[in-house]
């Protein structure tokens, strides 16, 4: 009697699909997150390989040929310094990308120990934690980046550093919602009643459960940092020279529209924005794929 | 009856009621309010009342997943609220719990084998060879196909999960399990299925139950003695044939008399209660019971019912039943 029962309940359980997640198909599944990553490789091609086939130098000036247009010699001509742009083009890209991960990725590791501490600890300590999160959130980051570019000397640690700054209080925030709602989980009271410590139930139970939202977070924060650095770049507190990138190029080029000089404006342009679309094409594709385990 | 394995004296749990940005303490919600008694090694103690009287709150209470605001539980002759956090973690081997929903009970994200080998590594039990036979020997115990560790929780019905809690909760060995509400989320059929399988396994390793239940059958059926709760406090509690053929308490009896009867011809009273259950933040004065009572008069509502032993091992709190 208590086997032939056991069978219907199997019956009844095989009739919930396995539906574990093959994340990576549902990943590849969609179109746009296949441009997202061709155009990402591409670009990561481009600054760290490029330079080795095309092997011209960023920083020498040509100086006999400034406001070069595009030619054999200069397959996108040059700046008013006779800087080769497409050699700094590939360049200005290395740091671009370098700030770019290790700023989302650092950012990243600092919101999820915040998050996680406050969220855990709870009571006053959790409140004031927040309120700190919400102080700094109130602050044009902007203005945060600005001063601590002025206040520090960047070199490409600082920058991440800077960029990191702000970039973690969103992730925080996210970590945070997500550890109060696992923390009331009936699995994780029996966890606590097995005798589990609370690093076990952080990095058993927490983290799996948050590190996919978490994730693509940080991937659309890439873009934010690279963005970010563009933009502190174009406002002159960049790295300083004479290592090119991309926002610093673009901030150039503006002194010369007057000239009508394309060719130094659309490349660090649509580098950027190639940049910007890929990783958000990315970011969108692995959302996708998240959320569906999640349904 | 065996030694007294547990006995908890006058436990309380008050939740604070907290108000306003400085978060002043504002009143409290007493969802255990002086709660005592004991429970024998190898018996089971049913646990009754209606939802939020404080039935599972007092289960937590009394493996401190919830801390109590005042009161003390003995467990094996050892102060368990004494403990400090690292005794505590060891004293765990010895009491489990079940709890009420299997869907909700099991980390989604481990297999069955994870969740099952994971007290075992938490305690620093056995090599990973002995845990994967102390893991099949469990599941073969409680019905399942060893072959099953491998799965998750989703690709099991309610049944089939409930099984691997109590699966569990008897890795460890433990002395005593809470079970919470164990089979209350199952269907009628699987119900009597993990009620026998429980009996089994008390037999077996020689288990000391809580049971907490709102199902006065399913209560009667397993336990040696019940104890009933309203709002918080003890209303009676007797031996179960007792308690069910003589109940005393004017709650005990309006709880009794709506148990389902399968026969439609049964002629019988039913006492319904009036009103709602008082909020636990404001309870009633005197017997928490007053305001509902059939029998309530003036004292009711001023003097606290003493804690009376009516009969041989028969205790209830009202005034007016002897």
């Amino acid at each position: 009697m208590i086997n032939q029962t056991l069978i219907l309940e199997e019956m009844e359980a095989q009739q919930v699909v396995n539906e574990r997640p093959d994340f990576m198909r549902r990943f590849w599944k969609s179109g746009t997150t296949k441009i997202g990553t061709v155009l990402l490789l591409f670009l990561i091609l481009f600054s760290f390989v490029g330079p080795l086939i095309y092997r011209h130098s960023a920083i020498e000036a040509h100086l006999l040929y400034t406001d070069a247009p595009p030619s054999a010699r200069f397959p996108l001509g040059t700046d008013s310094l006779g800087h080769n742009i497409l050699a700094q083009l590939m360049v200005g890209g290395q740091s671009s990308l370098e700030v770019g991960f290790a700023a989302a990725f650092l950012s990243m590791v600092i919101g999820i120990l915040y998050g996680m501490i406050s969220g855990i600890i709870g009571g006053w300590v959790d409140t004031l934690m927040m309120r700190i999160v919400d102080i700094i959130l109130a602050i044009p980051s902007i203005f945060i980046l600005l001063f601590l570019n002025v206040a520090f000397q960047p070199n490409l640690i600082i920058m991440i550093f800077v960029l990191a700054s702000t970039a973690w209080l969103g992730v925080s925030r996210l970590v945070r919602a997500e550890v109060l709602t696992i923390k009331n989980h009936v699995y994780v009271e029996a966890a606590h009643a097995l005798g589990a410590r609370t690093w076990r139930i952080m990095i058993r139970y927490m983290l799996p459960n948050f590190l996919g939202t978490v994730l693509v977070a940080a991937t659309l924060g890439i873009a934010d940092a690279i963005l970010a650095m563009a933009g502190l770049s174009f406002l002159g507190l960049g790295l300083p020279p004479p290592t090119p990138n991309w926002g610093g190029m673009l901030s150039d080029a503006m002194n010369y529209m007057f000239q009508n000089s394309w060719w130094m404006i659309y490349p660090p342009g649509i580098a950027i924005l190639t940049s910007q679309v890929s990783i958000n094409l990315i970011g969108d594709g692995l959302r996708n794929a998240i959320e569906t385990r999640e349904r | 009856m065996g030694v007294v394995l547990l006995e908890v004296k006058n436990l309380n749990k008050y939740f604070p009621i907290q108000r306003g940005i400085l978060r002043r303490n504002v009143g409290a919600v007493r969802a255990v309010d002086g709660i005592s008694f004991a429970v024998h090694a190898g018996e089971t103690l049913g646990v009754v009342g209606e939802s939020g009287c404080g039935k599972s709150t007092m289960g937590r209470s009394i493996l401190r997943l919830i801390e109590p605001t005042s009161g003390t539980v003995q467990f094996a002759g050892k102060d368990i609220l004494a403990l400090t956090k690292s005794q505590m973690r060891t004293m765990r081997r010895e009491m489990q719990i079940v709890f009420q929903d299997p869907y909700a009970s099991l980390n989604p994200r481990y297999t069955i084998f994870q969740t099952l080998s994971e007290p075992m590594e938490i305690h620093n039990l056995y090599q990973p060879a002995e845990r994967k036979r102390q893991v099949e020997s469990i599941l073969e115990r409680v019905g399942l196909a060893a072959t099953y560790a491998s799965r998750f929780p989703h690709e099991f019905s309610g049944g089939q999960r409930q099984r691997i809690g109590i699966a569990r909760a008897l890795m460890l060995h433990p002395k005593l399990i809470i079970l919470d509400e164990p089979v209350a989320a199952l269907d009628v059929s699987v119900q009597s299925q993990v009620m026998n399988l429980l009996e089994d396994l008390q037999q077996e390793f020689n288990l000391t139950y809580i049971f907490i239940a709102h199902d006065l059958s399913v209560v009667k059926h397993i336990s040696n003695r019940v104890l009933v709760m309203y709002l918080g406090r003890m209303a009676e509690l007797a031996s179960s044939e007792d308690l069910f053929a003589d109940p005393l308490h004017p709650y005990t009896r309006a709880l009794l008399s709506a148990v389902p009867i399968p026969n439609p011809r049964a002629k019988r009273e039913r006492i319904i209660l009036k009103g709602d259950l008082p909020s636990p933040a404001n309870p009633p004065s005197g017997c928490v019971f007053h305001t509902r009572c059939p029998i309530a008069q003036e004292i009711c509502k001023q003097k606290v019912p003493e804690w009376r032993e009516l009969r041989p091992n028969h205790y209830a709190a009202c005034h007016f039943v002897d």
